[in-house]
């Protein structure tokens, strides 16, 4: 081992030339990573984090790209003024990478064990069957079953907590001394992300390779690193070792980011804090420090950019505030004021607004398997399932993709006929004829901002339509006071009647489905991933938005989504699916404090806690495996495959709903297992 | 790969019939009579009872499930029926004339391939070079300019360097290669400049397309060469929507090229399929018509393989 740090960046600085400008996306940032370490680079989307990554490998585009530092030293060689071809004699040689997208980042028409082999036979200078030998061997180091036959595959047959296990083998194969990882878990489930973020780790940790991670996922930190760098609007506003930053964080956006995510460790009721406003625009930044606009401490001072200090000598966290002290004393504090005028909403359980029983979705699916031969089967999406909503009740809906949540809102508001079940809304039920009649009282919000808004049409158009279509404000006096009054209501501008959809931010954007969701006032609204498209901060903004309005206007949401903790934080109910089945259902803090399902149980260890303290502290069972198929599921409890605790039992029936005690159900035969 | 082959061949059998009962019936259609056109041509008054004559005579006053019945039968053994303006033999009279349009398309195809390749390539690795827009304004031209007046363009330029014009009549391929291919290689050209800058553009955008994707990052990020990141990574995956449309502009051209024709004084497809239409030659017309369309499925077939050869995803699909 050398004393010398394995990477050191010292002012590096990118900038990109567009059409119309240059934007400076990465603005005189310098840390280093030791041999061995593992450093995350967090901040929003947009903050440079990925940039900073790609121009250490050089992958940026020359053309647009100009990347000055004042030098970048691995491993004690400048590689600043490396040329190309020496550049390439490091890249998957000594430092590699792994992307965020599994499913577009292997080359689709070539064989896996071609890609695989491919740096091993650049670099090493293997021969094909000794590359194809060792390329077994790292897939069996990747937990890949059958490494012989799966080298002869495609990616496409390749799931894609697989093929990201594939991008680890070839980022691998070479024995790098330094793997730089961009969100390589962000489109995965948390329980494949919980499988591959150990792999990671683990494998790096044997090795001895240091790791890059950047994320935007605070808990993955709190889980792995051993130092932070966060970075916001191009710069590093604070870096230090992840104890400092998540005990003693001392920048004001540290402080809010770690304020805003929604946390599975802490009882329901609180507000999530909020930074106000938006990241700067690239193009024109604020003068002095890029935060303050935003920054609940902002003074005269801050006009004046602040150099990264370090707060206590020789302790190596460094902040880029004029207030760090201060900051640091006060914490959280300086965000929330307010916090205790939002108790918590109660919910009369007296008549349900929606009331679901036995609701089933299956779908026919037939496919060729061969010559001429075709295979037909029944994808059993939602399978027998029931529960209540009541006014102003948000039921929470978790499991992972492919589990049927988004099924059951689709079936719920028949834009699939539901195949079976009982639907009733208000005590009226709902079939292909009376939902036309209540469609104004259900209505439903979308997990992507950018394609569920016609971008032809203007916001104001946008809310108008249904005010027109279901006849409720004639007038058009009023019906554009009436929109007004909407984009008032959800933190917007009534001049933005006349702005576009591409015109606004992801958060604005939906604000804006949130307000054409309200404009029938409805009963019920179905939110769909509704803030699973958006950032760490604007997320908070929006959660803390639909908590006002169903206080405000008693709305019931049915709260689809996958991240465990959104769901807890806003859902009075939560209800745990796994391929269309109900394995868990009761009170939020009851399922999340004492889950009794397995699967629930597994599901909320694989979520990381954003407080390494805490995290690291827990025992977890990781899942192993991935979901089966929803054509051919597992003969007895769905989730008998994947389970820890199964017996010979399991595999016999599939197990009912049991009630424990007071309204919290689960669906498992040894129940002590779960626990 | 094999039961892929096997079950998209085995698909041709009825898309082609499903072609030769519509043709027939469309046809059918279509107002008009020949044997008036044929008579009329001949001048004087003809009388209703000629007309009957002449109408049982080429067997057009049967019900039309029985001419049906002929066609259809005749088809399996390549039996298209006589031409009902010159009572030749139709599938003679159109093998007469597909070889030439045939020659041309394969002719043209190989043009368009040698030069838009490397245009198309070079256009998009140096994009935004001077190189790049002269290819631009090169293949833009081929394609606003149209393929007749190029092909006159031609005819000048060959006047102007040689004295004289290739001889007039084509000579078979088989019979005297050297004179064919320079009779036959000036209308390829002004064909093929439009389709190699066609398949240039589409090649051109493909390639920029690819090289744009995650996975060619991924291959730079591995330290791949660089050339090998083009030529393996990239050409492969930006192939797949070139070969698509080399293949409709093959198959566009057997369907004849009418102007061109005329310009080079080709006996082609063109002709007959003009001439046909104008005298309602029904015979003839649904000869052509499922000729021309045999060849465009013929043509979908060997993209579908190629296809399934350069991109897995298809070979595996259900």
């Amino acid at each position: 081992m050398s004393e010398l740090p394995l990477l050191d960046v010292s002012n590096l600085q990118v900038e990109f030339k567009l059409k119309n400008g240059t934007v400076r996306a990465v603005d005189n940032i310098s840390f280093q990573v030791n041999r061995g370490e593992f450093l995350s680079i967090v901040g929003e989307s947009g903050c440079g984090k990925s940039v900073t990554a790609l121009s250490i490998m050089k992958l940026l585009p020359n053309r647009v790209a100009n990347i000055k530092a004042n030098y970048v030293k691995f491993d004690g060689q400048d590689i600043t003024n490396l040329s190309e071809n020496e550049m390439r004699k490091i890249r998957g040689r000594r430092m590699s990478m792994i992307f965020q997208e599994p499913m577009t980042s292997l080359n689709p028409v070539l064989t896996i064990g071609g890609q695989l082999t491919e740096p091993l036979i650049t670099h090493l200078e293997m021969s094909e069957e000794e590359a194809n030998n060792k390329a077994i061997e790292l897939l069996n180091m990747v937990g890949i079953p059958e490494p012989e036959k799966r080298l002869t595959q495609y990616p496409h047959q390749f799931s894609g907590g697989m093929r990201q296990r594939v991008m680890i083998a070839i980022g691998l194969a070479c024995e790098p001394d330094l793997i730089i990882a961009d969100e390589p878990t962000t489109a995965l489930d948390v329980t494949i992300q919980a499988q591959i973020l150990e792999l990671l780790k683990d494998i790096c940790n044997r090795l001895g390779v240091a790791i890059i991670m950047i994320t935007h996922n605070l808990g993955v930190v709190a889980a792995y690193a051993d130092k932070v760098n966060v970075m916001y609007a191009a710069r590093m506003v604070e870096k230090g070792g992840a104890p400092d930053i998540f005990g003693k964080p001392s920048h004001p956006y540290t402080i809010g980011l770690l304020r805003s995510v929604p946390r599975m460790d802490k009882k329901r009721g609180s507000r999530l804090a909020t930074i106000e406003g938006l990241p700067p625009n690239l193009m024109a930044p604020p003068s002095g420090c890029r935060f303050k606009p935003r920054c609940p401490m902002a003074a005269d001072t801050c006009d004046t950019s602040p150099e990264l200090k370090e707060r206590v000598k020789g302790k190596n966290h460094f902040t880029a505030c004029f207030y760090s002290d201060d900051a640091n004393k006060k914490g959280a504090s300086i965000y929330v004021s307010d916090r205790d005028k939002f108790k918590p909403i109660k919910v009369k359980k007296d008549k349900p607004v929606l009331s679901v029983r036995g609701l089933k979705q299956h779908f026919g699916v037939s496919f060729r398997s061969g010559w001429l031969s075709s295979v037909s089967g029944t994808v059993k999406a939602v399978d027998d399932i029931s529960f209540d909503v009541y006014p102003g009740e948000t039921v929470g809906l978790v499991g992972e993709s492919g589990c049927g949540k988004t099924s059951v809102g689709r079936a719920i508001l028949h834009l699939n006929l539901p195949t079976g079940g009982e639907l009733k809304f208000n005590e009226k039920e709902l079939n292909q004829k009376s939902v036309a009649l209540v469609r104004q009282d259900m209505q439903v919000i979308f997990q992507d901002p950018f394609s569920s808004l016609n971008p032809r049409m203007t916001i104001g158009q946008i809310l108008e339509e249904p005010l027109k279509v279901h006849k409720i404000e004639t007038d058009e006096v009023a019906r554009s006071e009436r929109v007004s009054e909407l984009l008032t209501k959800v933190g917007l501008y009534p001049y933005m009647k006349d702005r576009y959809p591409h015109e606004l931010s992801g958060g604005q954007r939906q604000r804006v489905g949130i307000a054409r969701a309200l404009c029938m006032e409805p009963k019920i609204i179905i939110c769909d991933e509704p803030v699973s498209a958006l950032d760490v901060s604007v997320q908070a903004q929006i959660i803390n938005l639909l908590e006002d309005l169903q206080r405000e206007l008693g709305i019931a949401y049915l709260f689809i989504a996958h991240d465990l903790a959104v769901v807890k934080h806003i859902s009075h109910k939560v209800i745990v699916m796994y391929l269309g089945k109900v394995m868990e259902i009761g009170d939020s803090d009851t399922i999340y404090g004492e889950p009794r399902h397995p699967y629930t149980k597994a599901l909320l260890d694989a979520a990381p806690i954003p407080d390494p303290k805490k995290e690291r502290g827990r025992e977890k069972i990781i899942l192993k495996g991935e979901l089966p198929s929803p054509l051919n599921p597992p003969k007895g409890c769905v989730f008998s495959s994947r389970c820890n605790f199964v017996t010979e039992d399991c595999r016999k029936a599939s197990p009912e709903l049991v009630d424990f005690d007071n309204n919290h159900l689960a669906a498992c035969i040894n129940i002590e297992g779960g626990k | 790969m094999l039961a892929y082959t096997i079950r998209r061949i085995l698909l041709v059998i009825p898309t082609l019939l499903a072609v030769a009962v519509l043709v027939f019936f469309v046809l059918r259609v279509v107002p008009g009579d020949i044997v008036e056109i044929k008579l009329a041509a001949e001048g004087g008054i003809i009388s209703a009872e000629e007309i009957q004559k002449e109408k049982e005579r080429l067997g057009l006053d049967d019900p039309i499930m029985v001419q049906f019945y002929k066609y259809m039968i005749g088809l399996p053994r390549g039996d298209l029926g006589i031409s009902l303006w010159t009572e030749n033999n139709v599938s003679e009279e159109i093998m007469s004339r597909i070889g030439l349009s045939f020659e041309l398309a394969i002719l043209s195809t190989i043009l368009a391939v040698l030069i838009a390749f490397p245009l198309g390539t070079i256009s998009a690795l140096y994009r935004g070079s001077i190189l790049d827009y002269v290819i631009r304004i090169i293949t833009i031209g081929g394609i606003a300019v149209p393929s007749f007046w190029f092909g006159m363009l031609l005819i000048m330029l060959i006047l102007a360097t040689f004295g004289n014009l290739p001889p007039l009549g084509t000579i078979s391929i088989f019979d005297d290669p050297k004179t064919n291919l320079y009779q036959m290689i000036w209308p390829a050209l002004s064909v093929g400049y439009r389709y190699s800058s066609v398949v240039a553009r589409m090649l051109r955008s493909s390639i920029l397309e690819v090289l744009s994707e995650d996975y060619i990052r991924t291959a730079r990020a591995k330290g791949v060469f660089e050339r090998i990141v083009i030529v393996k990574h990239g050409m492969r995956n930006a192939l797949l929507p070139t070969v698509t449309v080399i293949g409709l502009e093959f198959a566009f051209l057997l369907g004849g090229l009418v102007v061109t024709e005329s310009v080079f004084n080709l006996n082609g497809i063109g002709k007959l399929f003009v001439d046909s239409v104008v005298r309602n030659d029904l015979n003839l017309l649904q000869g052509l018509v499922l000729t021309v369309a045999t060849g465009f499925v013929l043509v979908n077939l060997i993209i579908d393989l190629l296809y399934a050869a350069l991109d897995p995803r298809i070979r595996y699909q259900k």
